[in-house]
C-alpha cells in the first residue's frame, strides 16, 4: 500500500473519530445542565475547551464562555481545526483520496455527513443541537459498521481501526479530564451525590452507563475511573482501545514482514495499562495519569509517521 | 411530459425527424417518454440529481467561500445512435487511430511523411506539440496513442465530422460510465426497450490495453494510474478509473527514480512500476526536462522511458498529431499511411500560416470559428456569428501576429437532441465524443459522452462553460437475449 494511502486511511478514520468524539464532548455538558438542574446562563462552559487543551485558540476569538460561544467554537468553528465541521472536512478529503481503495457505501457517508454538518453550520439559529449530535453519532457509527462489513481485513482496514481507537483513547481521557475541570472549584465534591449524577452523564456520553451499571451497579469516581481506563471489555476504555490499536499494529507488521519502532512504542503503552491498578492511578491524581498518557500517544503516533508514513530514499 | 410541440428548427435532431415526427430507431424511447407525466419526469430528473451530489461527483464554485458543490448538470432524456450509424463511426475511428500513430511513430523516427512532401516539415516542426525529447523514441509495440477521446459533431447535412482528436489526455470517460449506471436507474424500462450496448466493461478493456503496453520481458506489469492530485479537477476521474482496474492511484510524490526505474513508496517499500497510465500532461510530466517548475510530475522519469524501463499512457509527444493545424492534414495522413479514404469527414480547414487561407480567414471572420492550435476546451476561440467587432478586430491583430497558432472553420449547424428544459422538452446543441483504446487490436466503446450545450441557441457544450451532458445508447443490431449475456 502507498505511504500516502496508508496515512490517509489513518487520518480519515482518526478526524471522524474525533468529530464523533467532540459531539460526545458537548453531550456531556448538555447532560449535566439537565441532570443537575443547572441554571442554563450560569452552566459551565469552560471545563470543554480546557479539556481539549484548546483554550488559547479559543480566547483568541471569543470573549467569554458561554454556551453559545463554546458550541460554535466545537461544532461550527472552520478556524478551529478540531471543531466538528474542520474534522468532517478533513476527513472527507483524506477519503477523497483514497476513494479508490475505500468501499463507495463509506465514502458517501463520510460525503452525506460533511453534507448534514455543512449545512447545519450555515444556519443563523441552529435549532434542535440534539437531533443534529445524535445525526453526527449515528453517521459515525454507520460509517465503522460499513467499513466492519464492506472492507477487505487487510493493511488498509487495520490503519483505519488503528486511526479510530488512538484517536478514542485519546478523547476518552479527554471525556474523563472534563470532570477534572468541572470539580477544580470544589475539591470536597468527591462522592457526594452529585458526583454521581455527574459520572452518569460521562458514561452516558460514552454510550457507557449501561455496560458499566451491569458490573458495578452503582456509579463512583473510582469505579468509573476503573471502568473507562482499564476495563478490558468495553470498546472506549482507554485500555481496550490501545489493546486493539496494538494488535492492528501487529498485524500491519506481520503482513509486511518488518519490524518497527512504532510496534515498540505501542508495547509500551499497552504494557503500562495491562500493570496500571486504578488506586495507584487514583492516588498519583487521575489527570496527571491522563497528561503523562497523551504524551505517550504522541511518541507513537510520530513512530507510525516514521515507521510508515513518510519513506525516504537512502542516499 | 410529451413532444407536442417539439420544433427542430431546421436543425438535424438526434430523436426527431424533420417532419416532426420520432425518428424509427428512438420510437420506444419517445413513446415511454410520452406516457410519462411531467410530474414524474421532473422527479425520475432530481433522484438522479441526488444520486451525483450524494456521490460526490460535485466541483466547487469557484471564489464560493461557503464551499457550496455543484454536480455537472445530467439531463435523463438520452441520445442515441443507430446501429448502422456506429458501424460506420467504428470503423472511421479505428482507421483514424491506426494512421494517426503511424504517423507519430514515424514524425519521431525518420520522418518519411515529411521527406515526401505530403505536409509541409515546416508546419510540423514549428508546432509547440513536436517534442524534440522524443526523437528516436519507440514506445513498446510502437504504440503511442493508447487512449483516445475524439471529438464528433453532426453537421446539418446529417453526416458526422472529426471535430477534434483528442489523443493526449481525453477526460470525460468517468461521465460515461457514471451516466450509465444513473441512466439505467432513472428510465429501466425505456433502457430495456432499446437494446442499448453495454459500457460497464470499459476498465477491463483499459486494463487490459495498458498490461499490453507493458515493456517487453514483463511477465506481470504492475499498473497504475498517476494523477496531478486532488485538486485537479478531473481527480474524481483518476481515482474512479483507478478502482475500476483495481490499480494503484498515485500522485507524483508517491513515486521515485531508483537506478532508472520507477518506483513506488509502499508501506512495503519500495516497489516497481512497469505501466503509468498518466494523467497528466507531457510538460509537468518531468521537470527534469520539460517544465522545470512541475511539482506534479517525477524527475528523471522521461530517462526510464527513454530506456525502456518503464511504459507511458499515452506516450509523451502525441500532441503533435492533435495540433490543430496538423488536423487539417488528416485526410492525407490517412491516405499515406493506409492508402484508403477517410470514413469520417474533417471540418474543412483554413490554416493561417498559408498565405491564401489566412486572406481568406481575415475577410470573413464573421462566419468562421477560428481557434488556438493548441488548446481546447473552448478556450482561445472565436466564434464569428456571435462576436462582436471589437473581438473579430482583436482576433485579426493575433492571427496577422501569430499566424501558426490560429485556424479557422466554418461554423457548423450541431445537430440537436431534445433536452427536459424546465417543464418543457426542447432541442439543445450536442456533440459526441466516442473513446478509443489502442491495445492489442483497436477497441471502440459502444458509447460516449454526449454534451449538450444548455443554454438556448448556445453552442458551447463545455462544461466549464455551461455545458451539461447525457448518457449516449449505442444501439445494437438484434435484440439481445438472455443467451447474449
Amino acid at each position: 500500500m502507498l505511504s500516502r494511502v496508508a496515512s490517509s486511511i489513518y487520518w480519515m478514520s482518526r478526524y471522524l473519530e474525533r468529530a464523533d468524539n467532540v459531539a460526545r464532548f458537548i453531550e456531556v455538558n448538555s447532560r449535566l445542565i439537565l441532570d443537575m438542574g443547572w441554571e442554563r446562563e450560569k452552566a459551565q462552559w469552560d471545563p470543554l475547551v480546557r479539556a481539549s487543551a484548546d483554550e488559547k485558540s479559543f480566547s483568541e476569538r471569543y470573549s467569554e464562555f458561554t454556551e453559545k460561544n463554546v458550541v460554535h467554537f466545537l461544532a461550527f468553528d472552520t478556524e478551529n481545526p478540531n471543531s466538528i465541521i474542520s474534522c468532517v472536512q478533513h476527513a472527507r478529503e483524506n477519503a477523497r483520496t483514497v476513494r479508490e481503495i475505500i468501499s463507495s457505501e463509506m465514502w458517501e457517508t463520510i460525503n452525506a455527513l460533511y453534507h448534514l454538518v455543512e449545512k447545519q453550520s450555515r444556519k443563523r439559529q441552529p435549532d434542535d443541537l440534539q437531533s443534529f449530535f445524535t445525526a453526527v453519532l449515528n453517521a459515525s457509527h454507520l460509517f465503522a459498521g460499513l467499513t466492519e462489513n464492506t472492507m477487505s481485513r487487510g493493511e488498509g482496514w487495520h490503519f483505519a481501526r488503528m486511526g479510530r481507537l488512538l484517536e478514542r483513547a485519546d478523547k476518552t481521557t479527554r471525556i474523563l479530564d472534563v470532570k477534572y475541570f468541572l470539580l477544580l472549584p470544589t475539591p470536597d465534591y468527591f462522592d457526594s451525590p452529585y458526583d454521581a449524577v455527574e459520572w452518569g452523564a460521562v458514561l452516558k456520553s460514552v454510550s457507557g452507563f449501561e455496560m458499566y451499571r451491569k458490573q458495578f451497579h452503582r456509579a463512583n469516581y473510582h469505579d468509573v475511573a476503573q471502568f473507562l481506563v482499564l476495563d478490558a471489555h468495553f470498546p472506549r476504555s482507554i485500555r481496550f482501545c490501545i489493546d486493539s490499536a496494538a494488535s492492528s499494529l501487529n498485524r500491519i507488521s506481520d503482513t509486511l514482514g518488518i519490524t518497527v519502532s512504532a510496534s515498540e512504542e505501542m508495547a509500551k503503552l499497552k504494557a503500562v495499562l495491562d500493570e496500571a491498578s486504578i488506586d495507584t492511578i487514583l492516588s498519583n491524581g487521575l489527570h496527571e495519569f491522563v497528561d503523562m498518557f497523551q504524551f505517550n500517544l504522541n511518541i507513537v503516533d510520530e513512530a507510525l509517521y516514521t515507521s510508515f508514513f513518510a519513506l525516504e530514499k537512502e542516499v | 411530459m410529451n413532444f407536442d410541440g417539439y420544433d427542430t428548427q431546421g436543425f438535424y435532431d438526434e430523436l426527431i425527424a424533420p417532419d416532426g415526427s420520432p425518428r424509427q430507431e428512438a420510437l420506444p424511447l419517445i413513446e415511454r417518454i410520452n406516457a410519462l407525466s411531467a410530474k414524474d419526469l421532473r422527479r425520475r430528473q432530481k433522484a438522479a440529481e441526488r444520486v451525483l451530489h450524494q456521490q460526490g461527483i460535485t466541483f466547487n464554485v469557484y471564489g464560493d467561500k461557503k464551499g457550496t458543490e455543484k454536480i455537472f448538470p445530467f439531463d435523463v432524456l438520452p441520445r442515441i445512435v443507430p446501429a448502422r450509424e456506429w458501424a460506420v463511426l467504428e470503423r472511421g475511428l479505428k482507421q483514424r487511430i491506426k494512421a494517426l500513430n503511424l504517423f507519430i511513430d514515424d514524425i519521431y523516427n525518420g520522418q518519411k511523411i515529411l521527406k515526401d512532401g505530403v505536409i509541409p516539415a515546416d508546419l510540423v516542426l514549428s508546432s509547440e506539440c513536436y517534442l524534440k525529447q522524443c526523437e528516436g523514441l519507440s514506445p513498446p509495440k510502437k504504440i503511442w496513442i493508447h487512449v483516445t477521446g475524439t471529438d464528433l459533431v453532426r453537421h446539418s447535412d446529417g453526416e458526422f465530422y472529426v471535430l477534434e482528436d483528442n489523443l493526449r489526455c481525453p477526460s470525460g470517460i468517468s461521465y460515461v460510465l457514471q451516466n450509465r449506471a444513473i441512466q439505467k436507474r432513472t428510465l429501466p424500462k425505456a433502457f430495456e426497450a432499446m437494446r442499448t450496448r453495454p459500457v460497464s466493461d470499459y476498465g477491463d478493456h483499459l486494463y487490459d490495453a495498458l498490461r499490453h503496453a507493458a515493456p517487453e520481458g514483463v511477465e506481470n506489469p504492475n499498473v497504475i494510474v498517476l494523477t496531478p492530485g486532488v485538486y485537479n479537477s478531473a481527480y474524481y476521474e483518476h481515482s474512479y478509473l483507478a478502482q475500476q482496474m483495481g490499480a494503484t492511484l498515485a500522485q507524483g510524490s508517491d513515486l521515485t527514480i531508483i537506478d532508472d526505474h520507477v518506483m513506488l513508496r509502499t508501506t512495503r517499500g519500495f516497489e516497481k512500476v512497469d505501466v503509468i497510465y498518466r494523467r497528466i500532461d507531457d510538460a509537468f510530466l518531468d521537470p527534469t526536462v520539460f517544465n522545470k517548475d512541475s511539482l506534479l510530475g517525477v524527475p528523471g522519469i522521461m530517462e526510464c522511458f527513454r530506456k525502456g524501463n518503464v511504459a507511458l499512457a499515452n506516450a509523451p509527444g502525441t500532441g503533435i498529431a492533435d495540433d490543430k493545424a496538423v488536423y487539417a492534414y488528416v485526410p492525407q495522413i490517412i491516405k499515406y499511411y493506409l492508402d484508403e479514404d477517410p470514413i469520417i469527414a474533417n471540418v474543412p480547414t483554413f490554416i493561417c500560416d498559408d498565405e491564401k487561407d489566412r486572406a481568406h480567414v481575415l475577410a470573413n471572420l464573421e462566419t468562421l470559428v477560428v481557434k488556438a492550435v493548441n488548446l481546447s476546451g473552448g478556450y482561445g476561440m472565436l466564434i464569428g456569428p456571435v462576436s462582436t467587432a471589437k473581438e473579430r478586430e482583436e482576433f485579426a491583430e493575433k492571427i496577422k501576429a501569430n499566424p501558426r497558432d490560429y485556424i479557422a472553420q466554418p461554423t457548423l449547424a450541431l445537430s440537436r437532441t431534445p433536452t427536459i428544459v424546465g417543464d418543457a422538452i426542447e432541442g439543445r446543441h450536442v456533440d459526441f465524443r466516442p473513446y478509443i483504446l489502442y491495445g492489442e487490436s483497436i477497441f471502440v466503446l459502444p458509447g460516449g459522452l454526449t454534451r449538450v450545450a444548455l443554454t438556448k441557441g448556445s453552442l458551447v457544450v463545455n462544461s466549464s462553460q455551461g455545458g451539461g451532458s447525457k448518457d449516449t445508447w449505442v444501439l445494437g443490431d438484434e435484440p439481445r437475449n438472455m443467451g447474449d449475456m
